[in-house]
């Protein structure tokens, strides 16, 4: 990695910053039991569900595990849609 | 209870994931508590791949093992083998032409009972894995040690033995951090001390860096412990031991330097 790139920031994360992100997402789905398959279909079901009365953007919503230590939750980030954008 | 009236400790030393240095870790570890005074006995767990007795030196000095006890063909002590420089270091040996089915739970509760009444610290060496040798080398315990490198894959088991350890209600395990290359954390291309305590999230008792001489000590089956030079490898098993036994270690700087020497380290590369 270049003296240049890394001035500007323009430098890929550190190996030891990527790892430490993979591993905290392993060490939440281990503990949680979790799979990333099943949280797809978590996502699917949510939408399923809240689209039948609120209007949500479907392409935003994000089902994901956060973790510290050794209590995590699921987050669902469900971002609606603008009533006053619709005609 | 032993003759200096305090409680002998079963210490039971497991990875989840193998090749992370855990019998070589034992072996030292053993050794260094042996030099400061404790009578320690390493038992080593891996039944079928026995490997403590050459990181000892002792392969040569075996007659009787684990499962020759278990299944009486000895008495204990018969199988128990002194180390050739440290008098208070004694191993009893894996049986090597066995599989772990030989051993059982109970056995093992009994043949570390038995060995309490004569030492103070008992280490066990448990063999890789999730499976049986595990639970066998976890069921005498009165206190873990987790060993694991700063890499992905052996975080994520030492996470899984954690989690077993605690259902077991064998816990908390305490951390030990192997093979750590400070240069490398320098530059940021391996994860830190910090990363793997804060995801694991359960107490570090030491961190070793990694060292090339540890295996040449290996090599000779004299642990680099008993070495006393000096160096940080060398002196991380000692720190273990001594906060083993209580007392307050400062972990050693591998990583933080201060400026004044981070500007030496640039000018003169070499010196790092």
């Amino acid at each position: 990695m270049g003296f240049l790139e890394r001035l500007l920031g323009r430098q890929e994360p550190s190996s030891g910053k990527v790892a430490k992100d993979r591993l905290r997402l392993v060490l939440t789905q281990d503990r949680a039991g979790i799979s990333p398959a099943l949280l797809d279909t978590l996502k699917d079901e949510i939408i399923a569900v809240i689209s039948r009365h609120i209007d949500v953007d479907v392409s935003a919503v994000e089902v994901t595990l956060t973790g510290t230590n050794r209590d995590s939750s699921l987050v669902a980030d469900i971002p609606l849609r603008d009533r006053r954008r619709r005609r | 209870m032993t003759g200096n009236g305090t409680e002998a400790r079963v210490v039971t030393v497991t990875s989840g994931k193998g090749g992370v240095g855990k019998t070589t870790l034992t072996a030292n570890l053993g050794a260094a508590l042996a030099m400061r005074g404790q009578r320690v006995v390493v038992v080593d767990a891996d039944v079928g791949l026995r490997n403590l007795d050459v990181m000892l030196g002792l392969e040569n000095r075996i007659v009787y093992d684990l499962v020759d006890v278990i299944e009486e063909r000895c008495r204990l002590r018969q199988a128990l083998v002194r180390h050739k420089h440290l008098s208070k270091l004694w191993l009893l040996p894996a049986a090597q032409t066995r599989d772990k089915t030989a051993v059982q739970v109970e056995d093992m509760v009994d043949v570390c009972g038995r060995l309490r009444e004569e030492y103070d610290v008992i280490l066990v060496d448990s063999p890789a894995g999730i499976e049986w040798g595990f639970r066998y080398a976890l069921a005498p315990a009165t206190e873990v040690l987790v060993v694991t490198n700063p890499e992905v894959p052996a975080a994520r088991d030492a996470d899984r033995v954690i989690g077993l350890i605690e259902a077991e209600e064998k816990g908390p395990a305490r951390l030990i951090i192997n093979r750590i290359k400070p240069k490398m954390v320098e530059r940021g291309e391996m994860l830190s001390i910090a990363d793997v305590v804060e995801l694991l999230a359960i107490e570090l008792i030491g961190v070793v860096p990694e060292d090339q001489e540890i295996l040449v000590a290996a090599n000779r089956g004299e642990p680099l412990a008993l070495s006393r030079d000096g160096s940080l490898a060398g002196s991380s098993f000692h720190n273990i031991a001594r906060r083993m036994l209580g007392e307050e270690v400062p972990f050693q700087p591998l990583r933080d330097r201060g400026v004044f020497e981070r500007i030496l380290r640039f000018v003169s590369p070499e010196r790092s």
